[in-house]
């Protein structure tokens, strides 16, 4: 049993906005369900099943299905943070090769900027979760917690803030193009290394934006995708997979992508080499590094090497990643980037994203998440999809 | 010398009073399971290495290793997180290094056990200051 070939994206719509403060949760994740539909061919009737995450608000699934006045015989509201979304469409994909769904829609949305949180710099109180008491006293922040990641990645292999910095030059090589990035400006390594430093080793430009607005997929069978009029995405492997602490057994060194990432490929039946174009989460310089390590795209080690000299910029280098700028460039809503990494994903495959770094060819496409913290505990999740 | 400071007091619960109302005795507890011979933390009734009930608590030397830290630059006050791998019990902890040169740590280096005073007066931190 397999989800390869049995669900197709038929619908992505990414919110432009970026500095949502005249507008509500809930109608973001309505303005990007509509956006999804529209893009899809569908409208919301057709809608059987419905996917969100932490960021809706209320009883998630319920509150949404209510303000959108959708009729739904399958729902899930799976929490891992900003990987949500790439476990939704897997997810998606195995309710309709189930018979459970045949249109899922998954929404995200979040005004983190509008409502002024200090995203980085603050503690989050996760309440009665067991590990709080072990570790809120000490303020972990999301910007010390990969900062102790790229620490000990810099201390066992050698990578140095100058080859971190290159993941930050690519993604804006991208953003430049890319009308509603947040930062559209081309830097070089000087200029991240040159940004000052928020948590050791990590600079400003080691960090993604802070940004509102959202996103929303659409999966449906393959009678369904068939019957539209857009080009075939088919969703063909998946994999998922939470890592933590392992009791004290801390390895800072690498994420659960080691996990989701070979399982992806077993289902899909392909190898790290065919990925045409790959969308990884960029929360920090560090996070892609690693994750281009752990899903094979390197050796262990060797991502420093790997990232530098313009390999991850469309038409230079091997592996042209993140497209649209990414997180660290255009957009991470609602602190989860998850969904954007999905809908460029879905953008290349269908020849959409912007002509300058359209990859040619682009019928592989690997899309993968990291959702809560490398430092601490933290849900994996990949993707691979193809053009039909 | 910096006037000391004082953390947040920890969420103390039921599973865990044990280990909180030891602190107040300058004592740091692991959770140690009598079945697969190993330590984690932080403690768990149940060992999360074998799904083992038979844990209970062994105190710690209080010396360590720094496994990796990150100085919080970016603060009101500058902190350094660590995660110190404690000596003989194969586990790394979340905490502070206090009292030190921000910029004189390293991975690796040698920490000794250093209790902090907390927003309660029956709960003290664990913390770390070099050795
Ligand atoms: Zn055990």
């Amino acid at each position: 049993m397999s989800i390869n070939g049995k669900a197709y994206i038929a619908g992505a719509f990414e919110h432009p906005v970026r500095n949502a403060v005249d507008k509500s949760l809930a109608q973001l994740h309505a303005e990007c369900a509509k956006g999804a539909l529209e893009d899809a061919g569908l409208t919301k009737d057709d809608v059987d099943g419905y996917f969100c995450a932490g960021d809706a608000p209320g009883l998630g699934p319920l509150a949404l299905a209510d303000y959108m006045g959708l009729k739904l015989r399958h729902v899930d509201s799976t929490e891992t943070g900003g990987s949500s979304y790439l476990v939704h469409v897997a997810h998606a994909a195995e309710a309709i090769a189930l018979g459970k769904c045949s249109v899922a829609l998954i929404t995200l949305a979040g005004r983190p900027k509008a409502e002024g949180m200090a995203t980085g710099t603050a503690p989050r109180d996760y309440g009665a979760s067991p590990d709080v008491a072990f570790e809120l006293p000490y303020a972990p922040v999301i910007t010390n917690m990969y900062g102790m990641c790229a620490m000990r990645h810099m201390h066992e292999f050698g990578t140095t803030s100058e080859q971190l910095a290159w993941i930050k030059v690519a993604a804006s090589h991208h953003a430049q193009h890319n009308p509603n990035a947040v930062l559209k400006n081309v830097v070089t390594v000087e200029d991240v290394v040159n940004s000052p430093i928020i948590a050791d080793p990590l600079h400003r430009l080691d960090c993604c934006v802070i940004s509102d607005g959202g996103g929303a997929l659409v999966v449906v069978s393959p009678e369904i995708a068939k019957s539209l009029k857009r080009p075939l995405v088919k969703v063909k492997g998946a994999g998922e997979a939470p890592k933590h602490q392992m009791g004290g057994r801390v390895d800072l060194t690498y994420s659960g992508a080691a996990f989701s990432g070979p399982a992806a490929f077993e289902e899909a039946g392909v190898k790290p080499s065919d990925i045409k174009y790959a969308s990884i989460y960029d929360s920090f310089t560090i996070t892609v590094l690693m994750q281009i390590e752990d899903l094979g795209f390197c050796a262990k080690g060797e991502g420093g090497n790997f990232v530098s000299d313009g390999n991850l910029i469309s038409g230079v280098g091997k592996l042209p990643f993140n497209t649209d700028g990414g997180g660290l460039c255009n957009n991470h809503p609602a602190n989860r980037g998850g969904m954007t990494k999905v809908i460029e994903a879905v953008r290349q495959l269908r020849g959409e994203a912007h002509p300058a770094v359209q990859v040619e060819n682009c019928d592989l496409a690997l899309a993968h998440g990291t959702g809560g913290s490398l430092g601490t505990r933290h849900g994996s999740a990949t993707l691979i999809l193809e053009r039909e | 010398m910096t006037e000391q400071k004082i953390f947040p007091a920890p969420s103390v619960d039921p599973e865990t009073k044990e280990f909180w109302a030891a602190t107040n005795e300058n004592k740091l507890l692991v959770r140690y399971c009598n079945s697969c011979e190993s330590y984690h933390h932080y403690p768990r009734t149940i060992c999360p290495h074998c799904g083992s009930d038979d844990t209970s608590y062994k105190q710690a030397s209080g010396t360590g290793t720094i496994y990796s830290y990150s100085v919080m630059r970016r603060a009101k006050e500058p902190y350094a997180i660590a995660y110190v791998t404690l000596d003989g019990m194969g586990i790394s902890m979340m905490t502070n290094i206090i009292d030190c040169d921000f910029d004189a740590l390293e991975i690796g280096q040698s920490v000794k056990l250093k209790f902090s005073p907390t927003t309660s007066d029956d709960v003290r931190l664990p913390t770390f200051t070099p050795a």
